[in-house]
């Protein structure tokens, strides 16, 4: 029997048309108990909201918030010339980092546009972790694994590691409570990180998130994960800590100018047009992408994505086209939304090179109907 | 779930009060679970203009999203609930009351006859849930 269950799935998967079922994190019990919203996203059932967006998004913002990432990537390269491969590959200088550095990078394709965003970490010269976007994860696989083949060992770690993002300006003081050494993780230092014990889980915590607040990104083994949320949102209730959804996420790195793949970066955009270009290191003797990044580092750029506000009544959406005052269509909006704590209507879109200054008026076609925009400088929220 | 009974509601999750000819029209309680935050509600119809069942007569943002609000039946327009201009949030405190939206003075006040009463309406949502 054992021998032909296999061939019986493989059978039924290849006649079956239906997409393959969702899955589910390690929280998922705990999301439904808190009463979210599921929805489907990249593959995964995931929070989109529990109380409100907005009353999350505050919450991050004033106190603390703590959300599920583990439907995102972990890739694991090992071996002597582990390093070297994930520096060809990125386009930032991973050859600089020390152990217990993390390093935000694209990694593009020959064309030089952007096949993923990732964080990497070296956490030893001959071991390095590389997080990558849940709508990647398939692509991300098979780039870092082809490279690595006869150079180092490659690992897909993703179903083995969940990913807890716990982030506001008392993220800490929650920490502080959660026993072990956990009070000491304050003196990470920005893109750090180390492995800890936190609420008696062995745990790697690094000092990184995608909210614009001060925090941490903890990861843990998949079946730890709902011993650490449930310590964690009982230590920072008191705190102001709630459980925060994908909706939240959107609004908070939104306002921070943090870029999402899918909407303002992709396969078709490039690092530099994108305002990547600082994580873009020419000067790196090898990587892939860069005879073509030089070529478009040599010539004016054809557009920028900018950031914008919506003056007019109206929100802009992603895909909706942004006109010039003339009501020609020069551009496009990636991302969009209302910005809970700029208490302004925002968005980020691709525009022509000559209608990039702060201050240029232009209009964003929401359905049809012309709503008036203009350029501002970013990120539209900073913390002080 | 709040469906309060005496009103009539559409698919499209809107509630109707008639009062004579005087249809009110707003969004039910499980649209704005479904919406989230509303930031703003877009009435693209003015007092005095007629406006057709089904057809769309302004728009409701949210955080996330964007919703059509469709006329539930064909009149002119005798009230707009201005407030929602400067307070959508009306829309999240209070769907029922303080958030309705427009008033139609009905050509066919009947025509409410045909949309659900709660106890249809309560199964549609649970179908809508789903």
């Amino acid at each position: 029997m054992a021998d032909t269950a296999p061939r019986l799935d493989y059978a039924a998967r290849v006649m079956s048309d239906s997409p393959p079922p969702l899955r589910r994190t390690s929280l998922y019990d705990r999301h439904v108990k808190a009463g979210a919203r599921m929805v489907p996203f990249t593959g995964f059932e995931m929070p989109v909201q529990y109380t409100g967006i907005v009353d999350e998004h505050q919450a991050v913002r004033t106190a603390c918030g703590i959300f599920d990432v583990s439907h995102m990537g972990e890739l694991e390269m090992r071996g002597e010339y582990a390093g070297q491969v994930v520096d060809y590959l990125i386009t930032n200088d991973a050859s600089k980092l020390v152990d217990g550095q993390a390093l935000y990078t694209c990694a593009c394709n020959e064309q030089g546009t952007i096949l993923d965003d990732l964080i990497i970490y070296r956490a030893a010269q001959d071991r390095w972790l590389i997080v990558c976007n849940a709508s990647n994860h398939d692509k991300m696989v098979a780039v870092f694994e082809k490279a690595a083949k006869d150079h180092c060992e490659f690992e897909d770690r993703t179903d083995a590691t969940a990913l807890i993002a716990l982030q506001g300006p008392k993220a800490f003081e929650v920490l502080a409570l959660a026993g072990g050494d956990a009070a000491k993780l304050v003196e990470l230092k920005s893109f750090h990180f180390r492995d800890a014990v936190v609420a008696n889980v062995r745990c790697t915590v690094a000092r990184t998130g995608y909210t614009g607040e001060d925090g941490v990104e903890i990861f843990c083994a998949w079946n730890d994960a709902p011993a650490l949320w449930d310590q964690l949102v009982t230590l920072g209730q008191p705190l102001g800590l709630k459980p925060a959804g994908l909706g939240a996420r959107d609004t908070l790195r939104l306002e921070s100018r943090l870029s999402l793949y899918g909407n303002d970066i992709d396969e078709t955009t490039n690092p530099i047009e994108a305002g990547l270009g600082w994580v873009v290191k020419l000067d790196k003797p090898m990587f892939v992408g860069k005879a073509a990044l030089e070529k478009v580092k040599a010539s004016p750029l054809p557009r920028k994505l900018v950031g914008f506000e919506v003056t007019g009544r109206g929100v802009a959406r992603h895909g909706y086209p942004l006109r010039d005052m003339d009501g020609n269509e020069v551009g496009i909006c990636t991302s969009g939304s209302p910005g809970p704590t700029v208490g302004k209507s925002i968005g980020l879109g691709y525009l022509p090179a000559a209608m990039t200054a702060i201050g240029t008026k232009f209009l964003v076609d929401c359905r049809g109907k012309n709503v008036e925009a203009v350029v501002v400088k970013t990120p539209f929220y900073k913390r002080s | 779930m709040n469906i309060p009974a005496g009103l009539k509601y559409t698919k499209d999750h809107e509630w109707t009060k008639l009062d004579g000819s005087r249809v009110t029209v707003g969004i039910t309680a499980f649209a704005v679970e479904q919406l989230g935050d509303i930031t703003l509600v877009n009435l693209d119809v003015k007092v005095g203009d007629e406006i057709a069942a089904g057809k769309a007569f302004g728009t409701i943002e949210s955080v996330k999203t964007l919703s059509d609000l469709f006329a539930p039946v064909s009149g002119k327009v005798v009230e707009i609930n201005k407030e929602l201009d400067a307070k959508p949030e009306l829309v999240n405190d209070d769907a029922y009351g303080k958030g309705w939206m427009v008033v139609i003075e009905a050509t066919e006040p009947r025509a409410i006859d045909q949309l659900l009463d709660e106890a249809a309406y309560a199964e549609h949502v649970k179908a809508s849930a789903h």
